[in-house]
C-alpha cells in the first residue's frame, strides 16, 4: 500500500520534503515502518529519538499502519 | 475554562491574564517564556519555531484538561507562538487561576514541563555560524 508521512522540524530537513510516500506491505507496525526509514534514510538513526504518530496521536511500536491513517514523524520535540 | 492557541503574531501577555480574569479566583500564576540570547555559551541570533498544528493543539488541550482534573483550578490559557522569533520576544504564555494560589503554581509548573515533553513543537536554534534543531541528537 502507498502511505504518506508528514515530516516536521529535522526530519524534514533528512528528508529534504515536508512529506514522503513509501510503498509498504499491508498490515504494517509502527516498529516495521520506523526499521523501513532507518534504512531509507540513515540519519534517522542518529537522532536522540524520534516517535510516529497517527491520526495524530502518538502510537505505540505494536500499532498497525493503515493507509487511510494520517501520519507524522515527530522527532524530539522543544517548544516553550 | 480552557483557552488554547498557537499563532503566528506577537502573544499579548497582559490579554492573557485578563482572558482567564474570574471572580471566584484569588490568585493567577503566569509562566511567559522568552527567547533567550544565548545556549550553553553560544550566541543565539534567533529561534525558527514549527509546530504540527493539529497534533500540537490536540496535546495542549490534553495537558489543559489533565492540570484541571489534577487541581482545583478555575481556568486555564495556554497560548504558543510559531514561526521566527527575536531574542526576547515571547514564545509561550501559560496564564492559571484558581481559588487558591498552590492549585494555580503547581498546575502552572506541571503544564510547561509536560508542554515541553509532549507538544509536537520544534525550535530551531539560529547561531552566528550555524544552526540547530533543539534536542534532536543527544
Amino acid at each position: 500500500m502507498k502511505i504518506t508521512i508528514l515530516a516536521f522540524g529535522i526530519a524534514k530537513e533528512i528528508f529534504n520534503s515536508s512529506s514522503i510516500e513509501l510503498d509498504v506491505q499491508e498490515e504494517i507496525t509502527v516498529a516495521a515502518l520506523k526499521s523501513i526509514l532507518e534504512i531509507k534514510y540513515p540519519k534517522m538513526s542518529n537522532l536522540s529519538s524520534y516517535m510516529i504518530a497517527l491520526n495524530n496521536e502518538y502510537a505505540e511500536d505494536d500499532m498497525v499502519v493503515h493507509s487511510v491513517d494520517e501520519m507524522a514523524i515527530i522527532p524530539p520535540v522543544s517548544g516553550g | 475554562m480552557i483557552d488554547i492557541q498557537i499563532e503566528n503574531e506577537p502573544l499579548d501577555v497582559v490579554g492573557c491574564t485578563w482572558k482567564v480574569g474570574d471572580a471566584a479566583c484569588g490568585g493567577t500564576a503566569i509562566f511567559i517564556g522568552t527567547v533567550r540570547n544565548a545556549t550553553k555559551g553560544k550566541k543565539v541570533i534567533r529561534l525558527d519555531y514549527e509546530c504540527y498544528q493539529s497534533m500540537a493543539l490536540k496535546e495542549m488541550r490534553k495537558i489543559a484538561a489533565d492540570a484541571m482534573g489534577r487541581w482545583d483550578i478555575q481556568n486555564i490559557l495556554i497560548h504558543h507562538r510559531v514561526g521566527t522569533l527575536q531574542i526576547g520576544d515571547v514564545a509561550v504564555v501559560i496564564a492559571v487561576n484558581a481559588p487558591h494560589r498552590d492549585a494555580a503554581f503547581d498546575a502552572c509548573r506541571y503544564t510547561i514541563d509536560t508542554l515541553k515533553k509532549t507538544v509536537p513543537i520544534w525550535k530551531k536554534e539560529v547561531f552566528e555560524d550555524g544552526e540547530e534543531w533543539v534536542s534532536a541528537h543527544a
